[in-house]
């Protein structure tokens, strides 16, 4: 089977620096990798490249067949790459649902027009996105808060959100940039389920940065490494464990140290 | 022959606009704030020193001394009593308030002293000899004055405890606080060094234009912030350099295309700029973190 | 938000009844004299103001820019409302409308044509080449012929009246406040909150940023008719920065982001002055001391976000008496959901 994403050779400098060299993934449908490494390898750097934030000095990002290079990230979201971030960005003075709704913008076409007038095409649309969003809550247990505003709500239900927002935009390929950070352990298992939840219900592949070892092991079915924006290392959870190349990437090594 | 007054016009005008644009670029810095009151407080300045000339026949130097530091006082005033209660609220409130204070002197001043425009002698009389040419000495005295105030600015804001002070707090507010300055203090300096070298734009562009009116701060304002924009608004020699272009520009603009049209070259000259380099000739400018 | 249910046709047709109803008392007001003529004349200035008020609160407080040029449209669609009905020859009450949508959609033009190099830049860079706009278009208008240059442009005709001013009053409150709740408005105001975020949910910011400043521009345009036709006469010089000033503290005056806000600000920063007018000296001063006293203790607007609506007033109003008369208290519902 094809993969839905795949990268070759992306890169990017910024000045002088090399944030990223030489990276390949492909993603299978439905799988889940791992990202990890240490701060500042180039983790969020490859997120940002995926969606075109930044814009890659070399190489290709094809997503089901389909060259993002160039393409605004509007349009990369709309082609079904959709990410959350580290440092949650909500629309917070908006309320929960209309924070789901603004990501369902594209699943509505109906006009500028219809919208001042009224019309009818407004009417239906707009009831059936109400109904997607509360549907899309439920899910996520967060229905009952649907009119509060998104930032009144508690830091782990603001990371859920940031999913459920992700998830309406109807992606392919879901990124998440450390979901867990700021999490207890309980609310990270939490975390780990709905996670599989979403790979089961929405037939997603997903893409994870995490500093949270336990939750990188215990979902991911592959992983990479990536350390001063070079991938040093990439298999299954066993094998990452035991490599003695990420061990010291993360630790250093014994003279440094 | 033409071009050479030209230039030397452009300069005169273009000091003026520098000693200004040095006051919008200082605070905008220091409390990212479009001081909006700051052309006012050249209309103040300007009409300090008329009053004290005119109606209590005060030596003119007496009287510019005393409106520099008059100014000085009263832009430390302002910030202490206007902005400073807002500066953890938004930056659009801020503005607004600035607005507000620019409406209340011009009105205050109207109040006192009328809408009508008065008469300010020039008391740089006479003329100096360069070469085989003669400027006036205002001329003279103002792109001179201009140059040695520019030159102890600089030293100030690198080589003093208090410049380095402002530095920091323009680079990080909370972590200068954090490091032992006293923000309030650095803050409200800048707005006296600002205000006063307001001032003294003031006196020069008097002593060229003869004439003061409580509106006048309006547009020699507004020049003056498109001429600290256009270095790199919170860059000092970008302030400077920005002053003197746009003082050339417009000199050039009245000379060889129309007088009219100078309002729309200088805005034009902006918006080419900031289209091409945001953040002007001088600026640095931080991109936003993913 | 989008108030899709069973109440939606009774609040439809509650607002329309307001609408109608508000426009029969101030007739029957100015009718039996208890607006006297020059009351009743006040009226067409705080309309137009409310107009200009709620156009700039779209792209100040829905979409968070800060365009400092509102008085460059305003003046662009004043010019071409009155060229076109200074040339055309049918009756006032059918050229006006016409030359109103007119200059709203020549204004519009001009808020793409600027919107789309400007909304490049951010902040108070947007807020500094949108005042360079804005002062180029006065002096433009200055120095061609056909507006009349410094001299202005005279003999209008005095078309505008209280009714006209209504209906166009009307008019853009209801598209502004059924664009926001839209898919449009909440794209508009995901931007406001977090570009980058909303960039990533797949909303064409660019798109709505020109949009909203365009349509924001566009009601401006029709305000600027609307003073063209009141005045008869237009100069270039009462369209300068202080004219977006006194717009822009209008807007945050009654707070970003609140149409009612807008509203209300407008009709009192219109009566102020001329209430002020037996201390006319003193009443600018007044003026700006009010501006800088509410900024500076109640930095958010006199309304903050808050917006009015009769249905939820009359839910609210209605539950207060039905808790009174249970006189239990406990749960508390009935005023909005």
């Amino acid at each position: 089977m094809a993969p839905v994403l795949d990268v070759s050779n992306l890169g990017i400098r910024f000045g002088g620096l090399q944030a990223l060299d030489d990276f390949n993934i492909q993603v299978a449908g439905r799988e889940i990798v791992g990202l990890i490494g240490p701060n500042g390898a180039g983790k969020t750097t490859v997120f940002n490249l995926l969606t075109n934030v930044y814009h890659p000095s070399g190489g290709g990002i094809k997503l089901t067949g389909l060259d993002t290079r160039g393409k605004p990230t509007h349009q990369v979201t709309r082609h079904g790459i959709a990410r959350t971030f580290q440092n949650i960005r909500l629309f917070k003075s908006l309320s929960v649902i209309d924070n789901v709704k603004i990501a369902l913008h594209n699943s509505m076409n109906y006009s500028v027009l219809a919208a001042c007038l009224r019309l009818f095409s407004y009417w239906k649309q707009e009831k059936a996105a109400e109904k997607t969003a509360l549907e899309l809550l439920s899910m996520f247990d967060m229905e009952g808060s649907a009119e509060a505003p998104a930032g009144s709500l508690p830091y782990g239900a603001q990371r859920r959100l940031e999913i459920v927002r992700a998830l309406a935009t109807n992606p392919k390929v879901l990124l998440l940039d450390e979901p867990a950070a700021g999490m207890n352990p309980s609310e990270t298992a939490e975390l780990m389920r709905t996670i599989h939840d979403v790979r089961d219900k929405f037939g997603v592949s997903i893409i994870l940065i995490e500093h949270d070892m336990s939750l990188v092991m215990g979902i991911c079915e592959r992983i990479l490494v990536l350390n001063y924006g070079l991938i040093i290392a990439q298999g299954t959870p066993d094998e990452i464990r035991n490599n003695p190349l990420v061990i010291e990437a993360y630790l250093g090594s014994r003279k440094e140290a | 022959m033409t071009l050479a007054y030209f230039i030397i016009n452009g300069l005169q005008a273009g000091s003026i606009y520098a000693l200004v644009a040095l006051g919008y670029s200082m605070v905008y810095g220091i409390v990212k704030l479009i001081n909006f009151a700051h052309g006012d407080i050249i209309m103040v300045g300007a009409y300090c020193t008329w009053y004290l000339m005119s109606r209590h026949s005060v030596p003119a130097w007496l009287a510019v001394i005393c409106s520099v530091v008059f100014c000085a006082l009263f832009g430390m005033t302002i910030e202490r009593v206007a902005y400073r209660p807002l500066r953890k609220t938004g930056r659009l409130s801020l503005l607004v308030t600035a607005i507000g204070v620019s409406f209340l002197l011009q009105n205050v001043v109207q109040l006192m002293f009328s809408a009508d425009p008065r008469m300010f002698g020039n008391f740089f009389t006479g003329a100096v000899i360069i070469g085989d040419r003669r400027f006036s000495t205002a001329t003279v005295a103002t792109i001179a004055v201009s140059l040695v105030i520019m030159a102890a600015l600089t030293l100030l804001v690198k080589r003093t405890k208090i410049g380095k002070a402002m530095r920091a707090v323009s680079e990080d507010f909370d972590a200068a606080q954090l490091m032992g300055i006293n923000v309030n203090r650095t803050i409200s300096f800048t707005f006296a060094l600002g205000s006063g070298l307001a001032a003294v734009g003031a006196v020069f562009y008097c002593c060229s234009y003869s004439q003061i009116q409580p509106t006048m701060g309006g547009m020699l304002g507004l020049k003056a912030f498109v001429a600290a924009v256009l270095g790199g608004i919170g860059s000092l020699p970008g302030a400077m350099a920005g002053g003197i272009f746009i003082g050339i520009a417009e000199s050039f603009t009245k000379g060889f295309i129309s007088s009219k049209l100078t309002d729309a070259v200088v805005f034009g000259i902006l918006i080419v700029v900031l289209l091409i380099k945001p953040s002007g000739i001088f600026g640095m400018r931080a991109g936003e973190k993913v | 938000m989008s108030g899709l249910n069973a109440k939606t046709p009774f609040r439809y047709a509650l607002n329309a009844a307001s609408v109608a109803g508000l426009y029969l008392l101030l007739m029957a007001l100015i009718r039996y004299r208890v607006l006297n003529r020059y009351q009743a004349l006040m009226l067409i200035p705080i309309g137009f103001n409310i107009i200009l008020a709620v156009s700039l609160n779209l792209s100040a407080g829905f979409l968070g820019q800060l365009p400092l040029g509102h008085a460059g449209f305003m003046s662009v669609g004043g010019y071409a409302a009155a060229l076109l009905t200074m040339n055309l020859n049918m009756p006032a009450n059918v050229e006006l409308p016409i030359a109103l949508v007119f200059g709203g959609f020549v204004a519009a033009g001009f808020g793409v044509l600027i919107g789309l190099p400007a909304l490049r830049l951010k902040g108070d860079y947007l807020a500094i080449i949108t005042l360079g706009f804005g002062e180029i278009i006065r002096v433009i208008i200055l120095n061609l012929d056909f507006t009349g240059g410094a001299y202005g442009l005279k003999g209008i005709g005095r078309k505008t009246t209280v009714t006209w001013v209504y209906i166009f009053v009307v008019i853009t409150l209801w598209t502004i406040n059924a664009l926001i709740r839209s898919r449009h408005g909440r794209a508009i105001l995901s931007i406001r909150e977090d570009e980058i975020a909303a960039e990533a949910s797949g909303i064409p910011t660019t798109y709505y940023k020109v949009l909203a400043f365009s349509i924001s521009a566009g009601f401006a345009g029709v305000a600027g008719g609307l003073y063209a036709h009141y005045l008869s006469i237009l100069d270039p010089s009462a369209f300068g920065f202080m004219r977006s000033c006194e717009i822009l503290v209008i807007v945050v005056l009654g707070g970003l982001g609140s149409i009612f806000g807008s509203v209300v600000s407008a009709a009192a920063l219109t009566v102020l002055p001329e209430m002020l007018r037996g201390f006319a000296e003193y009443r600018m001063v007044i003026y700006s001391l009010l501006l800088i006293g509410v900024m500076i203790f109640k930095p958010s607007g006199l309304c903050g976000k808050y917006e009015f609506s009769l249905g939820n007033t009359l839910g609210g109003i209605q539950a207060g008496i039905r808790r009174r008369i249970l006189k239990r208290g406990g749960g508390v519902n009935g005023s909005g959901s």
